[in-house]
C-alpha cells in the first residue's frame, strides 16, 4: 500500500527526465542553427590550435611505420575522379603538359613540370592517414618536401598561408581547394607526393601530385594539385573558410 | 534560542535535537538546530557541486555528439589501421530484394538484427538513431564542433576537480575505499542488490561500493576517455607518441574511447537509479545546496518489515 504513491512519483520523475532529455536534444538541434552559438563552438578550434602550437614541438614527427604495416586497401575518399575535362586531357598524355604553379606572395613565381619535381630532393615516408570520419589507413608516400619549393619560390614576409588549388570538382562542379599555415610547409614530413606504395600516384588517390601533411586529418591532404598560392588571408578563396570542407563547417585546423 | 548559535550547554540540555555540522564558512551558520531526529550534513562543497553539474552537461553533449561522430564510420578495430575485414564491431544497413532494410550489428563475428535502433531507424541508414545523437540529423561537422567544445570544458573541469579533490583531501577522505572497506564490499553489494541503503550514521559517508564506483570513474574511466580521445589527434601523436603504444594504436584508442563512453553511460544510469531510489529531492537538494538530510536510523528488522 505504502509503495503506491512512491511508484507514481517515480513514474512522474522518470517521465520528467525523459521530457527534459528530449527538450535538451531538440535544444541542441535548435542551437546548432544559431549563429552566435556556432561562433562560440568555433572558439574551440582557435583554443585547440593555440594549445597545440604551444605544447607540440615544431619538429615533432608523425610516426613512421614499417612497410609491412601498410593497408592492403587504401580507401580513396572524397572526389575519386576530378570531373574536369582539362584534367582528363592532361591525364591522357601521362601528365606531360601538367605544371604546378607557385604564385601569390612570393619573390619568384614559378612553374614546375612533374619531371622537374621528381628531380628535386625527395622524401619517402610510411605514415598513417586519419580520416575525419574515423578510419585510418597506412601507405608509403614519396614526394618532394614542400620546403624545397618554398626555398625556390621565396615567400614574402607578408605570406601566412599556402592555398592549394586542385583540379577536382564535386558533382555540383564546386572546385576543391585547401590551405595550410606557411609554417607547416617547413615540417620535414610535409611533402608533395607523386608516388604511393612505390607506384606513380593513381587517379583515385590524386594523380599526379597530392599534399601529405601528416600531422592533420585526411581532408587536408589535397589531391590533383594544380597550383600553390601564397597569401596573407583566406577570405578571397571559395567561401572564405580556407578549404572545400572548411566551407562546409569543418575546422580549418585539422590537428584533432 | 533558535536564532543564536547554541552553546555546548544548549546541546547538552537538548539531547533530542541533532545539529548540523561541517557547516560552511560563516560561523553564525555553524550550529542551527533542525527538526528533531533529522540530521542534515553539509555533504557537497561548492567546488564539488559546480563541477558535478558542469560535468553532467558536458557528458550529455559528449555522448550525443560522440555517437554522431561514430555514425560517420560505424565500425571499431584494434591496432592502427581500420581494415574492413578485421572489424571488432560494425553497424550497417542491408537492403533486401523487396526494398526493405535491415539493421545489422556485428560484434566479434556474431551478427544481430537491430533494425529500428542500430543500423536502420526511422527510414534512414544510421548506426545510432537520430534521438541519440547531437545534432539529430547526420551532420559530422556540427557533431565534431559540439564534441570538441564539450571536451575542452570536460577536461578543464576535470583538471579543476582533480586538483581540488587531492588538495582538499576529498578523494583520499571520501572516495578511496579504506582497507577494512574492501572486506565489507561483499555485504555492501548484497545490500545494494536488495535495494537496501544505509541510514543514520552509516549514510553520512559513502559506502564501499559507492566509493568504488566514484573512484573508478574519477580516477579510471575519466582519465581513460580523455587520453584515448587525445590519442586520436594526429598532431598530439607527434608530441606524445607513447599514447599510441599504451593504447595499442589509433584505432584501438578509438575502440577504448567508445567502450569508456558506455562505462560512463552505465555509471550514469546506475547513479540516476540510486538517486531516485534513495530520495530524489534530498539528493538533488544536497547537490544544489550542499545539505543532505540523513535518513533516520532504521534497524535492519524495521527495514525488512517495511519493504
Amino acid at each position: 500500500m505504502i509503495s503506491k504513491p512512491r511508484f507514481d512519483r517515480r513514474q512522474f520523475l522518470s517521465r520528467s527526465v525523459q521530457a527534459a532529455g528530449l527538450l535538451a536534444l531538440t535544444g541542441c538541434d535548435g542551437l546548432s542553427a544559431n549563429d552566435s552559438l556556432r561562433s562560440l563552438l568555433g572558439l574551440t578550434e582557435r583554443v585547440t590550435l593555440l594549445v597545440h602550437r604551444a605544447v607540440v614541438p615544431r619538429a615533432a614527427m608523425a610516426r613512421e611505420y614499417p612497410d609491412a604495416d601498410r593497408s592492403a586497401v587504401f580507401p580513396a575518399n572524397g572526389n575519386t575522379d576530378p570531373n574536369n575535362p582539362a584534367y582528363d586531357e592532361l591525364a591522357a598524355s601521362g601528365f606531360r603538359d601538367w605544371r604546378l604553379s607557385v604564385t601569390g606572395l612570393v619573390a619568384r613565381p614559378s612553374q614546375f613540370a612533374l619531371e622537374v619535381l621528381k628531380g628535386l630532393p625527395s622524401r619517402t615516408q610510411v605514415t598513417r592517414h586519419d580520416c575525419v570520419e574515423g578510419w585510418s589507413a597506412i601507405a608509403k608516400w614519396t614526394g618532394v618536401p614542400l620546403r624545397e619549393l618554398m626555398e625556390r619560390a621565396q615567400p614574402l614576409p607578408s605570406a601566412r598561408f599556402i592555398v592549394f588549388h586542385c583540379a577536382d570538382r564535386d558533382e555540383d562542379r564546386v572546385p576543391y581547394y585547401e590551405s595550410i599555415a606557411l609554417e607547416d610547409a617547413y615540417h620535414p614530413q610535409t611533402i608533395l607526393a607523386y608516388e604511393m606504395n612505390d607506384q606513380p600516384l593513381d587517379v583515385p588517390h590524386g594523380a599526379p601530385l597530392r599534399l601529405r601533411i601528416e600531422r592533420q586529418l585526411g581532408y587536408k591532404q589535397a589531391k590533383y594539385l594544380t597550383g600553390l598560392e601564397l597569401t596573407d588571408n583566406l577570405a578571397s578563396f571559395g567561401k572564405g573558410k580556407g578549404g572545400y570542407w572548411e566551407d562546409q563547417g569543418y575546422e580549418w585546423y585539422a590537428g584533432i | 534560542m533558535i536564532d543564536q548559535a547554541p552553546t555546548s550547554e544548549d546541546r547538552a540540555n537538548t539531547p533530542d535535537i541533532e545539529w548540523r555540522h561541517n557547516a560552511p564558512a560563516d560561523p553564525s551558520d555553524r550550529m542551527i538546530p533542525v527538526a528533531p531526529r533529522e540530521a542534515a550534513v553539509y555533504r557537497h562543497t561548492l567546488p564539488v557541486r559546480v563541477s558535478h553539474w558542469l560535468n553532467a552537461v558536458c557528458l550529455f553533449v559528449l555522448i550525443g555528439s560522440g555517437l554522431q561522430i561514430f555514425n560517420a564510420h560505424p565500425a571499431l578495430y584494434w591496432g592502427n589501421r581500420s581494415d574492413p575485414d578485421r572489424a571488432l564491431l560494425s553497424i550497417r544497413s542491408v537492403r533486401a530484394d523487396d526494398e526493405t532494410f535491415t539493421g545489422i550489428t556485428t560484434i566479434l563475428g556474431h551478427e544481430f538484427t537491430t533494425t529500428g535502433v542500430l543500423g536502420h531507424s526511422s527510414g534512414r541508414h544510421r548506426a545510432f538513431p537520430a534521438w541519440a545523437t547531437i545534432p539529430g540529423p547526420q551532420w559530422l561537422a556540427m557533431g565534431r564542433q559540439w564534441h570538441l567544445f564539450a571536451a575542452w570544458l570536460f577536461v578543464l573541469n576535470g583538471l579543476g576537480f582533480w586538483a581540488y579533490g587531492w588538495l582538499s583531501r576529498h578523494f583520499t577522505r571520501d572516495l578511496l575505499p579504506r582497507h577494512q572497506e574492501w572486506r565489507s564490499i561483499g555485504r555492501s553489494l548484497k545490500d545494494h542488490l536488495r535495494l537496501r541503503h544505509p541510514t543514520g550514521e552509516a549514510a553520512k559517508q559513502y559506502n564501499a561500493l559507492q566509493k568504488l564506483a566514484y573512484a573508478s570513474v574519477v580516477l579510471g574511466v575519466g582519465p581513460l576517455i580523455v587520453l584515448t580521445g587525445l590519442t586520436m589527434s594526429p598532431t598530439l601523436d607527434t608530441a606524445l607518441p607513447w599514447l599510441l603504444d599504451v593504447f595499442g594504436g589509433r584505432q584501438a584508442a578509438r575502440t577504448l574511447h567508445f567502450l569508456a563512453c558506455w562505462a560512463f553511460v552505465a555509471f550514469v544510469v546506475v547513479h540516476l537509479f540510486q538517486v531516485i531510489l534513495t530520495g530524489t529531492i534530498n539528493n538533488l537538494r544536497s547537490m544544489i545546496t550542499g545539505w543532505y538530510r540523513v535518513p533516520r536510523e532504521v534497524s535492519r528488522h524495521d527495514q525488512q518489515t517495511s519493504v
